[in-house]
């Protein structure tokens, strides 16, 4: 391929993920207006969520950031077996991490706690905006981790198959660097979601 | 610098690869390809934008119902809106010249990413599919205005989501087009040129992408917000649950604002093009200029409430958004100058590209004071939500952003499709055009001033003339779009040679229509060389 052009596609990944922070970025504007004007019922309202299970999940996404790196370093030292083991790691954290807060958001909806319902209509205006802003962001923040995952997914494929190989692989370093995006922004929604009290 | 070539490789226009036809195009990465469909693409959504906008016209010939009610009146200036801004002007230069000639204009065979551009261009049909439909669907078409305001873009029952999931859309590809050019201007310049030696249409792309990719996420979102309000009651807007619908302003527009200096920067690049070529002179200050659209990027992100002046802002809030509102006109203004010091004691030449230049001086000056004018905290007081809003922004959008597209393409029009066209009908399509858009905007200022206000499907008798007026130039506009599309589409005209204009860009070095790969011998620049090699 003659016409490869790695640090471009870095480049380009690079200012994608920039796109990401900014869309991230309005909805920590619109968190940051709230908390402002609803700093005590913030306060309250955060004792609902289970900080334990919370930080479990910042543990968890910590640790697949880690060996998403490794495996780019196993792939650069041609130890494709490793490579594999441990991007599957790698979804294998996602994996619990949506099973975490498949428990968290269920315990919520079945007591009837979710956008719009008449629990969440009948609360205070600060408490309805922290849930409603838990609800938004960490439910956009699941998304991209689905997104996040499938690029993995795809990546370990050609790991497996070998079309990204020690001297190819961008693919590699850009997927995980997505995936260091999900991360990041989960590192940020923890602390003022969950540890506001 | 002549490029001959001994066995000429066939056009970009020739189906050369495994497909042929419209399959060919339809799957084509070609820049320039890519480039000539958003072009037909848009000049399609043009027309329609037009149209809707002269039925606008014909309704407020005279005062009470002519031919339709007020929440079909209602409906149409938002779709005229959501048209003409996310479809149109916003893409507009950007795709359709940045596409094309910008790969050309800095020696590249094609962009960073062409797969992404051609999945960029299918995100933009999609969205503008989306977008349209919200006009069929069962609950009518939108009534909020191209802004959808909460709390009513919350309660209307109209399809106010499908419009919202277009925009979204098309703000995606235009994020991935933006991504695009950035990595292909760092990235596949010729060899010697450096960024100060790349031409100022390049410039002028680089900081409308940097633009395109860091505020157009912040609109993603907010429209995200809007349909969360709509379907899962989240009251980020919405004061019965502790939000603010003010708060959606200020979202908005942290987007909107630096969105029309993604339609007016390559605009001004075009111009900055024109210019030089036909007055055979180099362009009266370069760096001024390549700086100048990098500081209306970055100021132009800190003026976003001058939209919000009567929304109960305190007077801190507002002064400074005044104060940054009239910094952000100073580059402007520099460009201007340059542009016009760079004529004086030119060889001035006024073929068609050039009288639409002209004509986008004049009127981007008029929109542009009228700017500051809308800036001044006493004077907005009394002209906001007046006909005087319109009439500044269609000065600067199409005045500004709509003739520079005229402009563009009657200059790369030679190098797209390898024909000239018939210089007087494009005068005469000129005269049209310029006239009845001054008859039609410039009424509005005086009425507005006068108080008329804007998004009103009546009004009161003593503003009749000033319609009328208005309707009148409309009618001139619409003769004028005519004969431009008819003297641009409809005849095939003279071959054109490779370099019509005396220009000394790149693109002017190669055939015309260009092969597909461009350039058969990658163009170089010696030490010496600027951009604009001129006398």
């Amino acid at each position: 391929m003659d016409h490869r052009d790695d640090i471009g596609a870095k480049l380009g990944m690079w200012v994608f993920i920039f796109t990401e922070i900014i869309l991230f970025g309005g909805l920590f504007l619109v968190y940051a207006v709230m908390r402002n004007n609803y700093s005590a019922e913030f306060h309250h309202a955060a004792h609902h969520l289970n900080a334990f299970i919370g930080s479990i999940n910042t543990v968890i996404l910590l640790v697949s950031s880690a060996t998403v790196a490794m495996s780019i370093t196993a792939v650069q030292t041609r130890n494709k077996k490793l490579a594999v083991i441990l991007l599957f790691i790698t979804l294998l954290c996602a994996a619990v991490f949506l099973i975490n807060k498949y428990f968290e958001w269920g315990h919520k909806i079945h007591i009837g706690l979710y956008p719009g319902s008449d629990l969440m209509i009948s609360l205070s205006h600060g408490q309805v905006m922290f849930f409603s802003l838990y609800y938004f962001m960490t439910g956009l923040h699941l998304f991209h981790l689905i997104v996040g995952a499938i690029i993995l997914t795809i990546v370990v494929i050609k790991v497996q198959r070998e079309t990204i190989n020690a001297e190819h692989y961008v693919l590699m370093e850009n997927g995980g660097l997505y995936w260091h995006l999900v991360d990041l922004i989960w590192i940020f929604l923890f602390p003022l979601f969950y540890l506001i009290t | 610098m002549t490029v001959k070539t001994q066995h000429p490789e066939p056009s970009y226009l020739v189906d050369t690869g495994k497909y042929k036809g419209l399959k060919a195009w339809l799957t084509s990465t070609d820049h320039k390809r890519i480039g000539l469909m958003y072009l037909y693409a848009i000049m399609v959504f043009f027309v329609v934008g037009v149209v809707l906008g002269e039925l606008l016209r014909l309704e407020l010939m005279w005062p009470g119902q002519q031919f339709y009610g007020p929440q079909a009146y209602n409906g149409i200036f938002t779709i005229h809106g959501i048209i003409m801004i996310f479809t149109v002007v916003i893409p507009g230069l950007s795709v359709v010249f940045g596409n094309f000639a910008l790969p050309l204009m800095i020696g590249a065979k094609d962009v960073a990413f062409p797969r992404l551009n051609l999945f960029s261009f299918y995100l933009f049909i999609l969205g503008a599919v989306i977008a349209l439909s919200s006009q069929f669907m069962g609950n009518g078409p939108p009534d909020t205005g191209w802004t959808f305001y909460a709390p009513y873009s919350i309660r209307t029952n109209t399809n106010v989501v499908a419009a919202v999931l277009g925009a979204f859309v098309l703000g995606f590809s235009s994020i991935l087009t933006g991504l695009n050019f950035i990595v292909t201007i760092h990235r596949m310049r010729a060899p010697g040129m450096t960024f100060f030696k790349m031409p100022l249409f390049p410039w002028s792309i680089y900081a409308t992408a940097w633009i395109q990719v860091l505020a157009t996420p912040i609109v993603g979102i907010t429209l995200m917000m809007i349909i969360a309000e709509r379907w899962l009651r989240i009251g980020f807007f919405d004061p019965a649950l502790g939000g603010d619908p003010v708060l959606y302003q200020h979202l908005f527009w942290i987007y909107s604002h630096p969105a029309v200096y993604i339609m007016i920067l390559p605009a001004m690049g075009v111009i900055t093009e024109i210019i030089p070529t036909f007055a055979q002179r180099k362009i009266y200050g370069y760096k001024a200029i390549a700086f100048s659209s990098l500081a209306i990027a970055g100021v132009g992100y800190f003026v976003w409430a001058h939209h919000m002046f009567t929304s109960g802002m305190s007077i801190t809030a507002r002064w400074i958004f005044s104060f940054l509102t009239f910094l952000v006109a100073i580059p402007s203004a520099i460009k201007v100058f340059n542009w016009v010091t760079t004529l004086y004691k030119g060889s001035i030449d006024v073929k068609p590209p050039l009288l639409f230049t002209l004509g986008f001086i004049w009127l981007f000056m008029i929109g542009g004071m009228t700017g500051l004018t809308l800036g001044s905290l006493a004077i907005n007081v009394h002209v906001h939500d007046t006909a005087y809003v319109p009439a500044h922004f269609h000065y600067i959008v199409f005045g500004g952003v709509g003739f520079a597209f005229f402009a563009a393409i009657h200059y790369w029009y030679p190098k797209m499709f390898g024909r000239m066209y018939n210089f007087r009908r494009a005068n005469w399509s000129f005269v049209f055009l310029f006239t009845g858009f001054n008859f039609l905007y410039f009424p509005q200022f005086i009425i507005g001033y006068m108080g008329m206000p804007r998004r009103y499907f009546d009004y009161l008798p003593q503003y009749t003339f000033g319609h009328q007026l208005s309707g009148l130039g409309a009618l001139l506009l619409g003769i004028g779009v005519i004969i431009m599309l008819v003297n641009l589409f409809s005849k095939k005209g003279a071959k054109a040679p490779a370099n019509p204009w005396g220009g000394r860009t790149f693109e002017w070095d190669i055939p015309s229509p260009p092969p597909l790969e461009n350039f058969e011998v990658m163009p170089e620049l010696k030490e010496k060389e600027g951009p604009y090699d001129y006398k």
